[in-house]
């Protein structure tokens, strides 16, 4: 069992933190490009390929780690050291939680694809949230420099009220799912509603056979149960990393870089790799959450698995769709990605007040709403149960 | 020694040690607030291995995160400098602070000699959904008594930061 999980984290570790990270600065540049109408980065090259310069990452490791690590005077030397260490730390590891496959059984033996599936896996979450703005409010306090302090302040503020916002908009995902267990979660949306069930439900109508199939279902998706909580939690814990429009700490145009204006070489890079990490973390989150996880839409694992398995044999049908799940998450992942980053190269910085009033008095008082919106329609169609 | 009475005493140490930072390092005030989201952390993996899993979260949730975030946004808002605290101030509130201590460390220690072998877990024992249910059904009436509490304390710090109400 311990080598299943180290082998689980190694994977997490290689396919999140050093494959995918590095290869967003580069989609990162490359969209934005495309959207700015320009060509974007295709300088580094190795022997004359620069291949769409895709070698740009790493020519930024190597500049980041040979740059010289300023600690400017008057700061404080400790704090500002560790400060990107405590930013990047949380980014990493609230990947353990979520599941980037189902379970699968080879004979005998179970395998769930998740590194660690505890009950309260979304209270994980959140927690190392919560503690990840310590290295943006340290690293503000520690740089000595009033740009810094205030972008710390900003930091602080807005991660915190953000924080609220977000545990209160998925409240709606919880009260369907009945779990705050990612796993539970993703493997309840490995289902179809059916679109008129509410028909059977209000109005005592009994349905005809052909509309319990495909094109008269939908995917059992969070997304379909809380449009409104998707939503708000994209909006929240999108705030929560800090990329623009809600980059209100950094605002190059204000505060020049905010919190990591006194930071260079690679603790500077760490800052920079941390909001990439979490790029992808909130792509995994919100697959989870309301895409579906690593559910194939229409077609549930068993159909999966019994399809294959008339032509090959049960293992190795159930492996084929472990890899088909990971592949349909990892896809789905990436579609998230893009649309991040869309968003980012597309909306103007909101000011910092607007920031604090989206939170405050536009999801705040939404996301309650859902909450009471769900729990009366919850009661209507599942009765006291 | 078995693998959680280790982790207890690396918890246990780590937690007296910063609670033992914060309290020396009063003259840096974002030193002491760091220390006391260390205790935090370190008081929230103690729950973990009491099976109190929900506290061991909101632990680390509203205390570690947002109520030290909060402590550290005021010290930065009034940007604080060591000389704001004189030397010599507040004596007699040290003094009964150190009693204050010792009279709670003594209750701790007479408690927990009395209340003998503990019995078993019940099952579940500390998740949401327990604690949840007993919240919600036993305690409701506390849970709203805090509720009005709390709205109470919003409305009071909307009053005395808004001088004038329009």
């Amino acid at each position: 069992m311990p080598i299943e999980v180290i082998l689980k984290s190694l994977f997490i570790l290689i396919v999140v933190v050093a494959a995918l990270a590095p290869v967003i600065t580069w989609v990162e540049r490359k969209q934005s490009a495309v959207m700015q109408d320009r060509i974007g980065a295709n300088r580094a090259d190795v022997g004359g390929f620069t291949v769409l310069g895709l070698l740009h990452p790493l020519a930024d490791v190597i500049k980041l780690l040979t740059k010289e690590d300023v600690v400017p005077q008057g700061a404080n030397r400790v704090m500002h050291l560790i400060a990107p260490v405590i930013a990047a730390v949380p980014a990493v590891i609230a990947y353990a939680v979520i599941p980037f496959g189902g379970v699968y059984t080879f004979g005998g033996h179970t395998i769930s694809l998740v590194a660690a599936n505890p009950d309260w896996g979304l209270l994980y979450i959140f927690a190392i949230g919560s503690i990840a703005t310590y290295g943006t409010v340290m690293a503000g306090w520690a740089s000595n420099n009033n740009w810094s302090l205030l972008g710390g302040l900003r930091a602080s503020a807005q991660m915190i009220s953000y924080e609220v916002t977000m545990g209160l908009s998925v409240v709606g995902l919880f009260m369907v799912f009945q779990t705050l267990q990612l796993q539970q979660m993703a493997l309840a949306q490995d289902d179809t509603i059916r679109l008129f069930g509410f028909l059977e439900v209000f109005f005592g109508l009994s349905l005809p056979g052909w509309m319990e199939s495909f094109p008269f279902t939908i995917p059992a998706w969070g997304i379909f149960y809380q449009p409104l909580g998707f939503l708000m939690f994209l909006t929240t814990i999108m705030a929560e990393n800090k990329r623009p429009p809600f980059d209100t700490p950094e605002g190059e145009s204000e505060l020049i870089a905010g919190y990591f204006l006194e930071y260079s070489g690679m603790r500077f890079g760490l800052f920079f790799m941390s909001e990439f990490i979490e790029v992808v973390v909130i792509a995994g989150l919100v697959a989870t959450l309301f895409l579906g996880g690593w559910a194939i839409p229409w077609l549930p694992q068993e159909t999966i698995i019994g399809g294959i398995s008339t032509v090959f044999n049960t293992e190795f049908a159930t492996g084929i769709c472990a890899i088909l799940h990971f592949l349909t998450f990892m896809l789905k992942v990436v579609f998230m990605i893009w649309l991040q980053m869309a968003l980012r190269w597309t909306l103007p910085r909101f000011r910092y007040d607007q920031v604090m009033d989206l939170c405050w008095k536009i999801i705040l008082p939404l996301s309650i709403a859902n909450v009471l919106v769900t729990g009366f329609v919850m009661l209507l169609v599942r009765g006291n149960a | 020694m078995t693998f959680p009475a280790f982790l207890f005493y690396v918890f246990a140490a780590l937690a007296v040690l910063s609670a033992l930072g914060m309290v020396l390092n009063v003259r840096n005030t974002v030193a002491a607030a760091m220390s006391l989201v260390v205790t935090m952390v370190a008081l929230a993996g103690i729950y973990v291995l009491l099976e109190a899993h929900l506290v061991a979260v909101v632990q680390v949730m509203v205390y570690g995160g947002a109520i030290v975030v909060l402590f550290l946004f005021v010290v930065m808002l009034l940007n604080l400098r060591s000389d704001d605290f004189a030397p010599g101030r507040a004596r007699l509130q040290k003094l009964a602070g150190a009693l204050l201590g010792l009279a709670l460390l003594a209750q701790v220690v007479r408690s927990s000699v009395a209340f003998g072998a503990f019995p078993p877990l019940p099952d579940g024992f500390g998740g949401y959904r327990q604690v949840g249910i007993a919240l919600y059904t036993d305690y409701v009436l506390l849970v709203e008594v805090a509720s009005l509490l709390l709205t109470a304390a919003i409305v009071g710090a909307l009053i005395l930061a808004k001088r004038k109400i329009d």
